[in-house]
């Protein structure tokens, strides 16, 4: 176990020491030069020179790298010399809303995937299932934007019983916080679970079919009692990396749902610092993500031991 | 023992209910607050595109001096409504006879939102800065006309130009002219010190611009003690937060098709003024097909101004039929140059052997870029020329190669300078590649004549300069404003880079 982790662990790090070059090398090929954003129309060429040795992007890129990397190990991802503000407790900021708002759709989406998914399977040959089922695919084909949309539109203003949009912090005002969170956690939620259904929906088919629920059944166990102390811990696995990989996308991937709800996210802080090629804040933003992503692979991992006892019994 | 797990099921689902309904009922009492009664010191208003900073003075961008100019900080002279140029930090001015130089009188009492009083050697200091490597803005070529600045005493400044010049005081009512205090320009990234009637109180990046009003200002208190400014990508977003109430005025809107639920609903006012921004089909002069006269003209020849105008901004905004707005003093209707003609744009083309001709037209991805290509497009077509739409990412791919490398044949782009005529044009090595030979000499008389030949001047100098075609000028961007029915003093016309907020009040 403790090998399985310490492996994971250096996995992760060599990962993360990958992320920094490539990330740093694909900023510098970006077109568009920050001193030429920063300058403007109408700028001299001597402006632009002295805005580029201002920000420093006139050194080696070796130079650079190291400036930023010797940073990023005291945890410091350094001032941004476009908007000259402190990055990480920018970041810090972004990385919360973030993880609140995706965190809050995942448990939605769960909760509501799991019954609908399983529903789906055990009734795969009746119309309920059925309707599950063609429930899901519409649901999947929906942008997530536009489900936004019509949910500001419905509960926001032809209701009034929500703010169409914005967010406040919950140490701030509660309430606001609460009442800011409930409809773009709708709208994420909304695709996110009709992604899960049709996962869960084949995780728990394939477990219906395994020989040891036959045997359940055989014992003398319902249906529904030999799948929920037998089959949905099985089920869980390939539900689980699902989970885990879209946990991931979606922290970057809310962007478009930050966009509708102007929720000042990670994904918009992204993109905002993309279009100005403010390229130390892009940099660290990357690898806050990247952090993100191989800490959720991680804890995947972690949690696939506590789940199959297999798994635990081959690493002990 | 079936019973167990269905109650506890039951007893789940009600838990469940009840938390959702106290949510709700939460969320819904807060959304209540939110609309009632509205706090008249309070004003929320909608913007588009945040500043990345809030230094103008080594930082591009409309955003900065849009939230800071006329708020937070103020120049010795501004300009009204009409475009006039008004007295501000300085209470009068005298020109010499050469009209070289100019002597300010300075207001009593001013002071600088960090305490320190304003007088004479603040404006020397400031308009020396520009001039200096602190400012490494592009703007600051406008103050390379003078020479010197000299106190005369705390309340009195001489500029002394090397030639006269009716370009420069203008400019002194921009950003350029902004009055800095010598121990307020350490952090002007985030801590910016003026002498306007706001002080900056908190920014929270990525959200919005707080600003309070200042109980030590000089003259009469603004309307509003404290305007929130918010910052929107999306406009959908923007009009929701104004039908939810979330804010009370949506300043120069970029989504004029979102305007219609507005127009007929008596709770709001919608307000279309006119900006210094021109939406310029830009043609690169020094390159094939474009460096031939006649294939310019034909471009502006195949082009019906006023249904690219309403099919892209919804009929808002003015045509002009040249490079300046209608707020500018040497202004002129000069649509009949060139009126929409596709038969003779046909004979220019046929004439310049340039039938059949393909060109690629590099479209920004900006609104307003947008929905113009696709029209234009489709009348150039309607003549014979085959424009290929390739877009480019703005500004950060856009400056780079059309504005710098000059790597484009055709774009077009929002020119929001304030009488930036010469700018685009005197100047050879623009990126529009204009042949300025013609217009050299009178663009220099006009600016060192009085105020009637300048006029007179300039109105020439764009009378050669349309008649050239070197870009064809759509329409003038409109300065689209929604507020709410109670809000007053909003001003409808962009004619200076700031939105005054002072001038605001609820009624």
């Amino acid at each position: 176990m403790l090998v399985r982790i310490a492996g994971n662990l250096a996995r992760f790090l060599l990962s993360l020491l990958a992320a920094t070059v490539l990330v740093f090398a694909l900023m510098r090929v970006l077109p568009g030069d920050p001193a030429v954003i920063a300058a403007g129309q109408n700028a001299s060429p001597e402006i632009v020179a002295s805005l580029a040795r201002q920000f420093g992007t006139d050194r080696p890129l070796p130079v650079q790298y190291w400036d930023w990397f010797s940073g990023l190990w005291r945890g410091d991802f350094g001032v941004s010399y476009v908007t000259r503000a402190d990055i990480s407790p920018l970041v810090a900021d972004k990385v919360q809303v973030s993880l609140i708002l995706v965190s809050a759709a995942m448990v939605l989406a769960l909760a509501i995937a799991i019954p609908a998914g399983t529903l789906a399977a055990v009734r795969h040959n009746k119309p309920s299932g059925a309707l599950v089922s063609a429930a899901s695919q519409l649901g999947i084909a929906i942008p997530g934007f536009l489900l936004g949309i019509v949910l500001v539109s419905f509960f926001a203003l032809r209701l009034g019983w929500l703010p169409a949009n914005g967010w406040v912090a919950p140490g701030v005002d509660f309430a606001g916080f609460l009442s800011r969170l409930v409809l773009p956690v709708m709208a994420l939620a909304g695709v996110q679970s009709a992604i899960l259904v049709r996962y869960i929906r084949s995780a728990v088919l394939e477990v219906m079919h395994e020989d040891y629920l036959r045997t359940a059944r055989a014992k003398g166990l319902s249906r529904m009692r030999a799948l929920g102390r037998h089959g949905l811990r099985n089920a869980a696995i390939p539900v689980l990396t699902v989970t885990g990989v879209q946990f991931s996308a979606l922290i970057i991937g809310a962007v478009v749902i930050e966009r509708v709800f102007v929720i000042p996210g990670l994904g918009s802080m992204l993109l905002a610092a993309v279009g100005n090629r403010d390229l130390l804040t892009v940099q660290s933003v990357v690898m806050v993500l990247v952090a993100i992503t191989l800490i959720v692979n991680l804890l995947v991992d972690v949690l696939y031991t506590v789940l199959d006892p297999r798994i635990r019994a081959a690493v002990r | 023992m079936q019973a167990t797990p269905t109650s506890r099921r039951r007893k789940t689902g009600a838990l469940l209910a009840a938390v959702l309904g106290a949510t709700l009922l939460l969320s819904a009492c807060n959304a209540g607050a939110g609309t009632g009664a509205r706090d008249p010191q309070q004003l929320v208003v909608a913007l588009t595109g945040e500043p990345v900073n809030l230094d103008f003075t080594t930082t591009a961008g409309a955003a900065i001096p849009q939230a800071m100019m006329a708020n937070v900080y103020e120049g010795l002279v501004t300009v009204d409504q009409t475009g006039a140029i008004q007295p501000l930090l300085a209470t009068g001015w005298e020109t010499s006879a050469d009209n070289k130089s100019y002597t300010f009188t300075l207001v009593q009492g001013a002071t600088f939102s960090n305490g320190a009083a304003f007088d004479a050697s603040d404006v020397k200091f400031s308009i020396e800065r520009v001039k200096s490597d602190a400012w490494l803005n592009g703007l600051k070529s406008k103050m390379d006309v003078v020479d010197d600045v000299v106190v005369n005493s705390p309340t009195s400044v001489t500029v002394n130009l090397s030639r006269p010049s009716q370009a420069w005081l203008y400019s002194m009512t921009t950003l350029v002219g902004a009055m800095f205090d010598p121990s307020g320009v350490d952090d002007l990234a985030n801590k910016p010190v003026g002498t306007g009637p706001y002080a900056l109180e908190s920014w929270a990046r990525g959200e919005s611009i707080s600003l309070v009003a200042r109980p030590d200002y000089r003259g009469a208190a603004p309307g509003i003690a404290r305007v929130t400014l918010r910052y929107f990508a999306d406009a959908i977003a923007t009009t929701n937060a104004l039908s939810s109430g979330d804010v009370d005025v949506i300043y120069n809107m970029q989504a004029p098709e979102l305007l219609s639920s507005f127009e007929s609903n008596p709770g709001y006012q919608v307000i279309e003024g006119t900006s210094n921004g021109e939406i310029i089909l830009s043609m690169n002069n020094k390159a094939k097909p474009f460096n031939d006269k006649r294939v310019r003209q034909a471009v502006l020849y195949a082009i019906d101004r006023k249904s690219v105008r309403d099919t892209a901004w919804n009929g808002l905004g003015a045509l002009v039929g040249g490079p300046v707005p209608p707020t500018d003093p040497y202004y002129e209707d000069l649509n009949e140059l060139y009126p929409f003609d596709p038969a003779k744009a046909r004979a220019l083309l046929k004439e310049a052997g340039a039938e059949n001709l393909k060109i690629t037209f590099t479209v920004p991805t900006r609104p307003y870029a947008t929905a113009v290509s696709e029209i234009v497009q489709s009348q150039l077509r309607d003549v014979g020329i085959d424009a290929r739409i390739a877009s480019a990412e703005f500004p950060a791919v856009w400056l780079d190669t059309v504005f710098n490398r000059h790597d484009y044949q055709m774009s077009v782009v929002l020119a929001v300078e304030a009488r930036d005529v010469l700018t685009m044009f005197n100047n050879p090595d623009y990126y529009i590649g204009y042949d300025n030979s013609k217009i050299k000499a009178e663009a220099a008389a006009a600016d060192a004549a009085d105020t009637a030949n300048y006029v007179a001047g300039m109105k020439n100098v764009v009378r050669t300069i349309v008649d050239d075609a070197p870009v064809d000028t759509l329409f003038i961007f409109p300065n689209i404003s929604v507020a709410k029915a109670g809000i007053t003093g909003l001003s409808a016309n962009s004619v200076s880079e700031a939105l005054n907020l002072a001038t605001i009040a609820w009624s």
